[in-house]
């Protein structure tokens, strides 16, 4: 596929493609341990172990998704209490205005809604997407990277990068193809 | 003569990456792939949509008066069908959600297509409870906590308001939890259309996804989490709808196994239906190597399972009845359930959901389609049965003999029912044209754990794919 993007010249990153996910996990791993850091896997599918194979470690979901949903449970029964005692007490059958065990289902359902709002919305932007361009899509093939194929990038603005030795780097990890991308 | 073994592998044939793909997403880039058979279920669904419309303008025209709901039998058709669709929309969840958290990898091929399924059941659900008011528009103010100019609030004790946050937070957390889903297969499909308006839209709808490994990380970290959380979510969305009757006082409603038992009954009926829905389909677009017989196997299991469960609460419901010492719930079991004018429904319903599940004890019944879809069919009606052996029965007789009433349904009653059947249809059939059936990336990360480390000798030929699978077993 062609995307008509705005060529700069300027190079992107350096990217090999790969046949199978073994062969991706194996070539990330000797990524990192060659010292390159500004690196990034593309595959069809989830792999594990690849996070661990280029360093990459991220905990910000999990905590904002607990902060959000500490904060739903707080606006759901703040939202009942505050209705029932403060704006518009009424007696139902005797019971006290604060009815703690008759508030919990609305509690719990206003934790996991705000719980799950905030995972949705966390990861895309984090992932910061919606993002219709990127770089990477200059990549020769990379309409396969949703297929069957693999691709690693080492992008140029890794201390360790330049065109020839990264290139020659990528060559020597088995690799269908390398190619030097534009932005 | 005992049956020979099922094979165990969750994708049969000899598959690559490309394969799996050609297979899904054809049906969405290749529309000559749907031919007739689409064409007379869209037909059903298109017609019943339309009873739909017209059932709902005049109820909305005329009022609830039509239908045959009277006073003491306030709730009927509307609320079973209510309790009915909500049941059926959550084995869509158990599939995506609690399937995930125990590790069982054959629900990848099935997930996506019954959380469809759930969300679709979610909007037929909805729309009774909203209609039953007579006048939806009206009743926003005492179903929505939002500052109005009577200074008027929800009344937060009755479990109806809990009904309502329920429902609401489970279409949404399902809505959520289908798209997440569904962005890394739009990315694919952008990838593979060469149509230039599909091409855009889907990328408008993939959001720019990438596959890249950042990506995946959060996105896992996410899908996990909104997993653990649906799976709390559905037992207690059905839990909820039981309190709507468990804490009331009236005769067959107050039983404190209600919770539990809805449930149950929930994911029974659901499974009938996402095996009433995959077998045609599966046949229809030739997916047999991805919902293969060994899926279906082990979904007539789950509905035998859950219909034991079933069965057990109506047993518990009976003895509830007599150790209660409580003449009227006797007097009700008795006299309006096993005997009397619906004895006929009660014992329609102990046919349809305690008898014909069994013959999914015999390997043979699992094995034969036939007899698995009408078995589902059984089921289904049994569950929708049920419900009315519960809800407009137990109100036509209560601790007053005078108020005794009989119920009996009118024609935009059944024209409702049938209306949202319709709907459903509809809804499913453009799911199906138009979006991945099968979550492609979920089947490709189940064929690369069944080929397991099997491919790291083909990168060192670096040319070819990675070899067809045979005859590997997880």
């Amino acid at each position: 596929m062609s995307y008509d993007a705005p060529s700069s010249g300027a190079t992107y990153a350096m990217v090999a493609e790969f046949g199978s996910a073994e062969a991706l996990l194996d070539a990330a791993e000797k990524t990192s341990q060659e010292g390159y850091r500004r690196t990034e896997a593309y595959t069809p599918f989830p792999v594990h172990g690849l996070s661990d194979a280029l360093r990459f470690h991220d905990v910000r979901v999990p905590w904002l998704i607990l902060v959000g949903g500490l904060c739903g449970g707080f606006f759901g029964y703040t939202l009942q209490w505050y209705t029932a005692t403060i704006d518009y007490p009424l007696n139902v059958g005797g019971k006290p205005f604060n009815s703690l065990p008759s508030f919990f289902p609305v509690t719990y359902e206003c934790t996991i809604l705000w719980s799950a709002l905030t995972a949705f919305f966390s990861v895309w932007a984090l992932n910061g997407l919606p993002r219709p361009y990127h770089s990477i899509f200059n990549t020769p093939g990379f309409d396969r990277a949703s297929k069957d194929r693999f691709f690693l990038a080492i992008e140029s603005n890794d201390p360790k990068f330049d065109s020839e030795g990264t290139r020659e780097f990528m060559l020597g990890l088995n690799p269908v193809a390398v190619s030097e991308v534009e932005e | 003569m005992p049956l020979p073994p099922l094979n165990d592998r969750m994708i049969t044939g000899e598959q690559n990456y490309a394969s799996l793909d050609q297979s899904i997403s054809s049906m969405i880039i290749d529309q000559k792939r749907h031919t007739r058979p689409w064409w007379i279920m869209f037909a059903i669904g298109v017609m019943g949509t339309g009873l739909l419309a017209v059932a709902i303008t005049w109820l909305v025209y005329q009022g609830v008066g039509i239908w045959g709901n009277n006073i003491p039998t306030a709730w009927a058709f509307d609320i079973v069908n209510f309790v009915w669709w909500i049941g059926i929309g959550h084995a869509g969840t158990l599939i995506s959600a609690i399937l995930l958290l125990l590790q069982q990898p054959w629900r990848n091929s099935i997930n996506r297509f019954s959380e469809a399924m759930t969300i679709f059941a979610v909007m037929c659900a909805g729309m009774f409870p909203l209609l039953h008011t007579g006048r939806p528009w009206v009743a926003i103010y005492w179903l929505f906590p939002y500052p109005n100019i009577m200074a008027l609030w929800p009344q937060f004790r009755s479990p109806l308001m809990w009904d309502v946050f329920a429902v609401s937070t489970y279409f949404t957390v399902s809505l959520l939890f289908w798209f997440m889903g569904l962005v890394p297969d739009f990315a694919t499909l952008r990838d593979q259309s060469k149509n230039r308006f599909a091409k855009v839209l889907l990328a408008l709808v993939s959001l720019g996804w990438r596959g890249s490994h950042k990506h995946w990380h959060r996105y896992e970290q996410a899908y996990l989490i909104l997993a653990g959380l649906s799976t709390p979510l559905v037992l207690s969305v059905h839990s909820i709808v039981s309190f709507d009757f468990a804490s009331s006082i009236v005769p067959g409603w107050n039983v404190t196994v209600f919770p539990p038992y809805f449930v149950a009954g929930a994911v029974f009926a659901g499974f009938a239906m996402v095996l009433t829905f995959g077998i045609p389909v599966r046949k229809i677009y030739k997916l047999e190597h991805l919902i293969t017989d060994r899926h279906i196997d082990w979904m007539a299991k789950i509905t035998l399972t859950t219909g034991l469960i079933v069965s057990y609460g109506y047993m518990l419901e009976m003895f509830y009845a007599w150790y209660s010492g409580n003449p009227h719930e006797w007097d009700f079991t008795y006299f309006r359930r096993i005997t009397g004018p619906y004895a006929w429904a009660y014992w329609s319903l102990i046919f349809c959901n305690v008898v014909s599940p069994q013959a999914f004890w015999i390997p043979w019944c699992r094995r034969n389609l036939f007899v698995v879809m009408v078995i589902c069919q059984f089921v289904s009606i049994g569950m929708w049965l049920e419900r009315f052996v519960i809800i407009p029965m137990s109100l036509t007789a209560n601790y007053l003999p005078s108020a005794n009433r009989m119920y009996y349904p009118t024609i935009w009653d059944f024209a409702m029912f049938g209306g949202t059947i319709g709907f459903f249809i509809m809804l499913m059939f453009l799911f199906i044209r138009f979006m991945p059936v099968i979550n492609i990336f979920e089947v490709k990360d189940l064929l690369y754990k069944m080929l397991g480390h099997k491919d790291a000798k083909i990168a060192q030929s670096p040319i070819e794919l990675p070899e067809p699978l045979l005859g590997r077993s997880l």
